[in-house]
């Protein structure tokens, strides 16, 4: 395969971003966003691997406070953090995945140990835990994943009416955004991606979404590699990630076409996001609802932070 | 078109040497299985009502991976995981990590019908259980005297088992020649459709003997062990990690929608092509009445039926047989 340079995409979630959102707040997001870039850029340029670069660019977003994975993790109903991750290596399609973390302080790093130091793909809750602290992973009290922006926003989803309740968790994220993600390719076409979150504001205790799921919320081949966010469960049903891939090999489109043939037709409008990178170095960001916060460059120089629809095509 | 289920009870190395005490009460199980299957499509029940019905059956039976039979974790203890899914509407419930819950396929049904979710796992799953009054047991339930022996063999071995062992010299044999020393069995699942296209599947494991306690495999995750939409359903069984890799059940879906694959020619495909060797089978009906019943391991517990009167009971390969 020829050389084509070197590709980088993440996401801060995708969702119905208010375009009322105040200068100081937008200002903030789009700095962490360029931050994150930056680091994966460097490390791209450093011949990091793609699996290394992933796993660090969505590090540095689960320890920001302002995205919803790690540190400032959207509250399950009994007011904790729920937290998981996954990471997938395009070329030998090892992946890694772990659920219910509540005190590892980076579930994408554990993930990435449940791929590399286990016989399995998945472990969950006190399992996962337990392999945590056999890792000699840093954890910490539970409530260092707990901000007050997210007391607040459980407190006023738990005061909402059943009907209100159920609309929220049906619709993308409650309002605000879910999931971190990072998708990158070097210069080999060497494919990783990574997805971490914390869930949708009350939740209920246990419950699993999409980011770690291999073919929903995340998902790499020799392709593709995707990173899907939005409303867990449409991601689900659609199967996101396997599908922008699937479409790329069984009907030939590119990944940008791919991604917005998924968008656009396979999920419910307003539910979904995702960032793909191909193998041949093209970026795709697209997304149906309000707004995804996102940020991709490529070795030609192409670089691009945004959080709602451009009038310039990505 | 007509009606049309499809059942399995594991695919792996099921050696030929099988002997007949063994080999009987599970053929036994899956004619009878497929009887209440066949009955219930007979009497107009949906195929979301038949597959779970059927689940249930296989997971209540001792002698498959799920339910009462579950291989054990390292632990000592059953952590059992099910799906299902309804292809005309795409919702779904899975759950994973219970050890209490009679029916696990049972739990992701009321998972999908009565909470806003698809998917809860461990405490939440088993706290969700009781609020929904569903039987439950003690965990002792679950736990029979061959899958201890199974875990202690295992533990011997120092490997994770996907499947039952046989405890005599010629399996040791077999399992020695494969390239990671793991046999292959695992999961129960059902798919069925009716004579108006209404598609299902669902699948319900134990996971693998000597899993690590929290492990989660494929039968839970939405197109990778379990997979419904408007023209197929699918549930596999094998090598858990590598189902998920090649997100199987979805696969064989996507290939009859996208490349125009009969369910025959893409369920095929998908075990040959994209599983690797010795690591899966599948079971699969489609919209229009066709039953694929492929694997690629030694042999695959199941049996199939179609309105038209055809129906089989199967283990290994067979030489003529229009449903794989």
């Amino acid at each position: 395969m020829t050389s084509t340079g070197w590709a980088i995409a993440l996401h801060g979630g995708a969702g119905d971003i208010p375009r009322s959102m105040p200068p100081e707040r937008r200002q903030l997001l789009e700095a962490a966003l360029r931050h994150s870039l930056q680091i994966g850029v460097n490390a791209l340029k450093a011949n990091q691997s793609t699996l290394d670069v992933v796993e660090l660019v969505v590090r540095t977003l689960e320890d920001n406070p302002n995205f919803n994975a790690g540190k400032g993790s959207d509250l399950a109903s009994n007011g904790s953090a729920e937290m998981e991750a996954c990471i997938m290596d395009g070329n030998t399609m090892k992946c890694g995945a772990v659920s219910g973390l509540t005190t590892v302080k980076n579930p994408i790093s554990l993930s990435r140990l449940v791929m590399d130091k286990t016989p399995h793909i998945y472990l969950g809750f006190n399992g996962a835990e337990a392999f945590a602290r056999e890792q000699g992973v840093e954890t910490v009290d539970q409530s260092y994943f707990v901000t007050q922006e997210n007391i607040d926003k459980l407190k006023q989803a738990q005061a909402s009416t059943q009907e209100v309740k159920a609309e929220a968790l049906l619709s993308s994220g409650n309002g605000t955004t879910g999931t971190v993600g990072c998708v990158a390719v070097d210069s080999y076409g060497n494919l990783a991606a990574a997805t971490s979150t914390g869930g949708c504001t009350n939740k209920m205790v246990g419950r699993i979404s999409a980011s770690p799921l291999v073919g929903a919320g995340t998902y790499a081949n020799n392709l593709c590699a995707v990173s899907a966010t939005g409303n867990g469960e449409a991601i689900m049903r659609a199967t996101v990630a396997r599908e922008v891939g699937a479409v790329m090999e069984y009907k030939g489109l590119s990944v940008k076409e791919a991604a917005e043939y998924v968008i656009g037709e396979r999920v419910p409008n307003l539910t979904t996001g995702l960032i793909a990178v191909s193998a041949t170095g093209q970026v795709t960001m697209t997304f149906n609802t309000t707004g995804m916060f996102r940020a991709c460059a490529t070795q030609d120089g192409y670089t691009q932070v945004g959080i709602w629809p451009n009038e310039l095509s990505d | 078109m007509g009606w049309a289920i499809a059942l399995h009870g594991g695919a792996g190395d099921i050696p030929r040497s099988l002997p007949p005490e063994l080999r009987q009460p599970r053929e036994a199980a899956l004619r009878h299985c497929l009887q209440i299957g066949v009955d219930a499509l007979k009497a107009a029940r949906s195929p979301l009502d038949v597959v779970e019905l059927v689940v249930r059956e296989l997971e209540d039976h001792p002698n498959f991976n799920a339910g009462k039979g579950s291989v054990l974790t390292s632990n000592g203890t059953v952590e059992m995981e099910a799906c299902i899914m309804d292809g005309n509407t795409k919702k779904c419930g899975a759950v994973s990590g219970l050890t209490t819950v009679k029916n696990a396929v049972s739990l992701a049904r009321l998972v999908m019908e009565k909470t806003p979710h698809i998917y809860l796992g461990f405490d939440g799953a088993e706290a969700f259980a009781r609020e929904q009054g569903i039987e439950t047991v003690d965990s002792s339930h679950f736990i029979t005297p061959e899958n201890i022996d199974r875990l202690k063999q295992a533990k011997e071995a120092n490997r994770v088992q996907i499947d039952y062992t046989q405890p005599i010299q010629k399996v040791e044999e077999e399992e020695a020649s494969l390239p990671n020393g793991d046999s292959q069995i695992g999961t129960v699942g059902c798919v069925a459709v009716d004579s108006y296209g209404n598609i299902a599947a669902a699948t319900s494991t134990g996971g693998l003997v000597n899993k690590m306690v929290g492990r989660i495999g494929d039968t839970p995750i939405i197109g990778a062990g379990t997979y419904a939409n408007s023209l197929c359903a699918v549930s596999a069984t094998g090598k858990g990690e590598a189902i998920i890799r090649a997100t199987v059940a979805r696969d064989v879906a996507a290939l009859m929608e996208y490349k125009g694959l009969s369910l025959k020619e893409a369920a095929a495909y998908v075990i040959n092509e994209c599983a690797p060797s010795r690591t899966a089978g599948l079971v699969a009906v489609s919209a229009t009445g066709e039953v694929a019943m492929p694997f690629n391991t030694v042999g695959m517990f199941r049996a199939c039926a179609t309105q038209d009167g055809y129906s089989e009971v199967a283990i290994w390969p067979n030489e003529s047989c229009s449903c794989d």
